[in-house]
């Protein structure tokens, strides 16, 4: 069908060409691409504008663009990073995401490629034992009042006479898929429910408010989903490679350190960041375990609701200085992000 | 190939511990997680019981932890706490019948399907039918506590931020996604623009909302006020102030379903859609036969990632409203948290138990039920 034969119609909702867009669905497209962009965009400008503002161009009513409508000012912006200290929190949000993001990537591939590689065949009953054992020792130290050295060493006596007896006997057991699944499904559990303990056991450890209680604790709620993508990512790689080093005698965690993990660097990327975003923006645990001394930035964002009120622009300072750095390294990123989590999501 | 691995003597003695090591790798690998996650997760859980069953009081020189029972969760589910978990019931009406019947219907439906198959087994039964009984449950709370007259309390709440919210998630990152897929000019710069909200502390995302719907000095305050509304606020009336967490939650969130579905709209079958453009197939066929079944298995599961993240919302909640009106935006983690704020430490460990076997019912079945199908169907 040649152009000049076309009706109006015909031009406006029909493509010219295979990969090409008719008129009007391109319209509707950008249309549409734009609207949302703005939905993105509208509020990111404000926060930054506000940023610029006092409680003068605050409080007397919209204004919406600097220079023209109200003078910028940079009074928030010394107010809150120099006048204020802003830069201790800042400091720890940023230790602490990046420490615990290193830990759980490092901790949870061990695992992940390990349950991917080398069979495990855990006995159910020893598992069983262990649990049983395990509240056994908190009822009588919490419920009775053994002292916990008494009770720990009494479990694991206990625990080392019935792998010796009944548990080889048994033969049920967990396998690999098993054992993955239970560390998955710990991502299910809402932090609220382990806060608590959580708080008393660094409370008895003397390291409430430091930087390690919080390195310690975010590793450890991240690590199910660093385990749940990475395990995809070292499934997905050929077995060959690996095997063929480990005949000429590397040993496994060899192998894994110098042919596993870089044939799986787009995902690590992947996964370092979207974990990354999660603890740098955690908020419930840290205002559990954080107080003065290890203060991190979400929690010094909603401690700005002050008497008089949130100021507005002191806040936006708060919320500019948290995003800009995120922004800039998943913008750079972006494209591993995309990659890694499609994997992770397919087979996943 | 010869090169076995056949040590000479010398080496095996200079490299005993390398090699005892060797051999043990399997289990030292996976040891840190097991310890961190018997630490963190499994120890604490115990501890949670322990307190869920038992009374917190403030003593001198400490605390006092006195076994109780059942009573924190009888006290929740029945007493003088049902208010605040799952709300004050409404007058039902004709159409909360309709909706309950419909919902028995289809659950006995599957059911009978699953019993008639052939293929049970006493776990599946088991677990289809306590997934049966609590979404029955679930739903009716929601639909009595939503009815006439009725409050709903932080259960529904959650449900209503997880439900919906994830929906209209995935609807609104699919669309996108769609649209991105499309041949069109600046997708990288859409691609990264869309995927800024997914950085943004909950917190501050709670603080920018507030701004922006501010009705006296925020940016849509004189739009606001020119259609004559002057001394409304959202913030005072249950249903906006559930919309505006759910606006929050939503452009938070979007982006995250945008970007996995967007990887996965550009990993399907080119050949097959031009195939079928040449055959003269129009976009919705062509989305329902090849794009929609490659993607099948990835919004499944990123549905699933999202399900579970969103039973834990507090932050947006809590800073956006601090629950309020009442208790019209508390969710069940912020309920937790305002019980433990009040040294009601039995009740608060009881509620965080309560969401815990909400959520790991919801999730798992939805894991059994929607993800592994579409894994299945794909292969």
């Amino acid at each position: 069908m040649s152009a000049s034969k076309r009706t109006l119609g015909q031009r406006l909702f029909e493509p010219s060409a295979i990969d090409r867009q008719s008129p009007a669905a391109f319209v509707i497209t950008y249309a549409l691409l734009f609207l949302w962009a703005l939905v993105v965009l509208v509020p990111l400008y404000w926060v930054l504008i506000t940023s610029f503002k006092g409680a003068g161009e605050v409080d007397n009513g919209p204004f919406y663009i600097p220079f023209v409508d109200f003078q910028p000012s940079l009074a928030a912006w010394d107010f809150m990073l120099l006048q204020n200290y802003t830069l201790g929190p800042y400091l720890n949000s940023v230790i602490v995401a990046v420490c615990s993001t290193i830990l759980a990537l490092l901790i949870g591939a061990l695992a992940a490629y390990a349950l991917v590689r080398i069979r495990f065949n855990v006995r159910l009953a020893a598992v069983a034992t262990f649990i049983l054992l395990l509240v056994a020792v908190i009822v009588a130290v919490a419920g009775l009042g053994v002292t916990w050295p008494v009770a720990s060493i009494v479990a694991i006596a206990l625990f080392v006479i019935a792998l010796f007896t009944f548990v080889s006997r048994t033969q049920a057991a967990v396998g690999n898929s098993d054992i993955e699944f239970w560390i998955i499904s710990n991502r299910i559990m809402p932090p609220i429910v382990a806060v608590l303990p959580i708080y008393v056991m660094f409370q008895q450890l003397r390291l409430l408010d430091t930087q390690v209680a919080l390195i310690a604790t975010y590793t450890a709620v991240n690590l199910p989903i660093v385990v749940w993508l990475t395990r995809d990512f070292f499934a997905a790689i050929p077995k060959d490679l690996e095997e063929s080093a480990e005949i000429d005698g590397a040993s496994k965690l060899r192998v894994f350190a110098t042919i596993a993990l870089p044939l799986v660097r787009s995902g690590l990327v992947a996964t370092f960041l979207l974990v990354l975003i999660l603890a740098w923006n955690e908020y419930l645990l840290a205002l559990f375990l954080s107080n003065a001394n290890a203060q991190t930035m979400p929690v010094l964002v909603s401690a700005q609701n002050t008497t008089r009120g949130p100021q507005w622009w002191n806040m936006s300072v708060l919320i500019v200085v948290m995003i800009a750095p995120v922004v800039v390294i998943a913008s750079v990123l972006q494209k591993h992000i995309a990659r890694g989590l499609l994997v992770g999501a397919v087979k996943g | 190939m010869t090169a076995s691995a056949e040590y000479s003597p010398d080496i095996r003695g200079t490299r005993g511990w390398a090699e005892w090591l060797d051999r043990h790798c399997g289990p030292i690998m996976v040891l840190p997680a097991v310890l961190v996650i018997l630490a963190f997760a499994v120890f604490p859980l115990i501890i949670s019981a322990y307190l869920a069953l038992s009374r917190f009081a403030l003593a001198p020189g400490g605390f006092t932890l006195k076994f109780i029972g059942l009573t924190n969760f009888r006290k929740l589910l029945t007493g003088s706490q049902q208010y605040h978990l799952l709300g004050n019931f409404g007058a039902l009406g004709a159409m909360q019948w309709l909706l309950i019947l419909i919902t028995a219907a289809l659950l006995l439906y599957l059911l009978s399907r699953y019993f008639r198959s052939g293929r049970v087994s006493i776990v599946g039964a088991l677990g289809r039918l306590l997934s049966a009984g609590v979404t029955m449950g679930l739903v009716l709370t929601a639909i009595a506590t939503t009815a006439m007259g009725g409050v709903p309390g932080t259960i529904v709440n959650t449900l209503l931020y997880v439900v919906i919210g994830v929906a209209t998630q995935f609807a609104l990152g699919l669309g996108l996604a769609l649209l991105c897929g499309r041949p069109i000019r600046g997708r990288n710069f859409f691609r990264v623009l869309f995927f800024i909200p997914l950085m943004v502390t909950p917190v501050g995302i709670a603080y920018t909302f507030r701004m922006l719907a501010d009705m006296q000095k925020g940016p849509f305050a004189p739009l606001v006020q020119a259609i004559g509304i002057q001394e409304w606020s959202w913030a005072t009336e249950a249903w906006s102030a559930r919309l505006m967490v759910l606006v929050g939650d939503t452009w938070q969130w979007t982006p995250f379903m945008f970007i996995v579905l967007l990887a996965a709209v550009e990993n399907q079958p080119r050949d097959q859609v031009e195939a079928a453009t040449l055959d003269g197939a129009n976009g919705f066929q062509i989305f329902r036969d090849i794009t929609w079944p490659a993607i099948a298995p990835v919004a499944a599961t990123i549905v699933l990632i999202r399900l579970i993240e969103a039973f834990k919302i507090i932050d947006l909640p809590n800073v956006l409203t601090g629950g309020g009106p009442g208790l019209a935006t508390e969710s069940m983690t912020l309920h937790s948290f305002i019980a433990w704020r009040t040294q009601d430490l039995g009740g608060s460990a009881a509620v965080g138990y309560l969401l815990l076997f909400i959520s790991t019912v919801v999730c798992v079945s939805f894991f059994n039920f929607v993800v592994q199908p579409a894994r299945r169907h794909e292969t």
